[in-house]
């Protein structure tokens, strides 16, 4: 454990001991471990909401606020976008990008009166490409009895965006420091499972990704406990 | 620890999903008393999408079948039905050998290629054939030499509900994968490219892999390259996947 989830871990029990237990809500917390060899996380979205709510579909085609992030990791218009959106319960951010191997805690709470139609999303990009997001969906708030944690492997898609040209100047993490969320949209069109990177090594010349940032799936491991 | 539906559904099956999410607590309920009422599913809707960027899926088979079917098994050798199948697409063999045991099934919903991003839908009735209790899917993919979407031995729950799978892809064993142009005849080198995959496959690729492997395996993937007129493969870049290739939505009415 790192000294960020620490410190995270010491002041929501510190929060949780201000509210002195309060009832009426109930508070899970969502950690995100990255399992990727070398690619970054963006900061992670993560979302309380009625099950009619949804980040994205797969086989449909992104929505704007999506693309904000799959292009270019900014997730405040996807936040934006949940103000005032009466199936959203709570929203966290993470607070920056989440190196590979590292692992990052966010908490969020809601009214226990909204738990039984409540379910989990969070998404977040790997910047070391195109277009690529890594999701969980639909996992059920209110199936989680006090100190139960629920524990799922997550895959990469694709966003369907912008196509994957692994080109110098178009990946915004590290590797490139390139463009992100760019309005053109030139790729499939829809979310699919992430191909996967090639990479200069793989055989793609002009790729200004290495062998490095390859992945296979899962990519990301997501765990939610309930703690309030 | 509880395992959730993970499958980004569309729309239109979301009051499906709600329904599952109260059976599911249902479900659990009965368990709990133990008095869960056996009974075998009669109607069974089986949606199928390609969620791969630029892989297609040949004419799908749809099968419910008894317990003593087996339409192939990682690990095994792939039989000549399956054999023909993974290397041209050609179903024929299977249905048939699976028709002949009283098995439910339908072939080519999509009328032809299952395109990437693209959805089909079947309606299995098993009312009049009881102990086909087992779902089986398979449909070779292109490009490549024998590959294909597979589902194998699914047992089909009893409870109403909404089920979503993830189907990977498999190496069926019997052709060298060597990612060139070729045949689609059993036994015969190099990939099928039939004309909506005409101009998306390169050519005069020196070839990958000579040897096939001689039994069914999850795919390891297509090697490709960016050379359409050279180079290992006449694969492209473009058409390469990882697992999942395709996402399943069984509703069990």
């Amino acid at each position: 454990m790192n000294i960020r989830i620490a410190t995270l871990a010491l002041c929501s029990s510190l929060l949780l001991t201000a509210c002195g237990g309060d009832d009426d809500m109930a508070t899970f917390e969502l950690t995100v471990t990255n399992i990727t060899s070398a690619q970054p996380f963006s900061p992670l979205t993560a979302i309380a909401a009625a099950d009619d709510f949804q980040i994205f579909r797969l086989a449909e085609p992104a929505s704007e606020a999506l693309e904000q992030i799959a292009e270019g990791g900014d997730n405040s218009f996807l936040l934006a976008s949940t103000e005032g959106d009466e199936r959203v319960f709570a929203t966290a951010s993470g607070m920056g990008a989440l190196m590979p191997g590292m692992s990052e805690t966010l908490t969020l709470s809601l009214p226990v009166e909204d738990l039984d139609n409540a379910y989990l999303s969070a998404v977040t990009m790997l910047v070391n490409t195109n277009d690529a997001i890594t999701a969980v969906h639909d996992i059920s708030l209110s199936s989680l009895a006090m100190g139960e944690s629920h524990r799922v492997m997550a895959r990469a898609y694709d966003a369907g965006t912008e196509a994957n040209s692994e080109a110098q100047g178009s990946i915004p993490g590290p590797a490139d420091g390139g463009e992100g969320f760019n309005a053109e949209r030139d790729d499939t069109g829809s979310v699919r499972v992430h191909p996967g990177v090639i990479s200069m090594a793989g055989g793609k010349a002009d790729s200004v990704l290495s062998e490095v940032h390859r992945f296979d799936n899962p990519v990301a491991v997501f765990s939610l406990t309930r703690i309030e | 620890m509880a395992e959730c539906p993970h499958g980004f559904l569309s729309a239109d099956k979301i009051h499906r999903v709600n329904l599952m999410k109260t059976l599911t607590k249902a479900v659990m309920a009965i368990a709990l008393t133990g008095t869960a009422a056996m009974s075998y599913a009669a109607e069974i809707d089986v949606e199928i999408t390609n969620v791969t960027t630029g892989t297609y899926f040949t004419p799908l088979l749809i099968a419910a079948h008894s317990d003593n079917q087996v339409v192939f098994e990682p690990g095994a050798a792939a039989t000549a039905e399956l054999q023909a199948m993974a290397e041209g697409g050609d179903i024929s063999g299977i249905a048939e050998a699976l028709s002949a045991t009283g098995a439910v099934l339908e072939e080519n919903p999509a009328a032809g290629l299952l395109m990437p991003g693209a959805s089909t839908m079947v309606t299995l009735n098993t009312d009049n054939a009881s102990g086909n209790d087992y779902l089986s899917i398979v449909a070779m993919l292109l490009p490549t030499n024998d590959g294909f979407v597979g589902l194998t031995h699914w047992e089909i729950p009893t409870e109403p509900g909404v089920y979503p799978i993830a189907l990977n892809a498999y190496d069926a064993g019997t052709e060298a994968n060597d990612e060139i142009r070729g045949s689609g005849a059993p036994g015969e080198a190099g990939l099928p490219v039939p004309p909506p995959l005409e101009d998306m496959v390169g050519m005069g690729g020196t070839g990958v892999s000579a040897e096939a492997e001689g039994f069914v395996h999850v795919h390891r993937g297509v090697l490709g390259d960016g050379d359409d007129e050279g180079g290992m493969s006449d694969i492209g870049f473009s058409q390469r996947w990882l697992n999942p290739v395709a996402q399943v939505v069984v509703t069990v009415k």
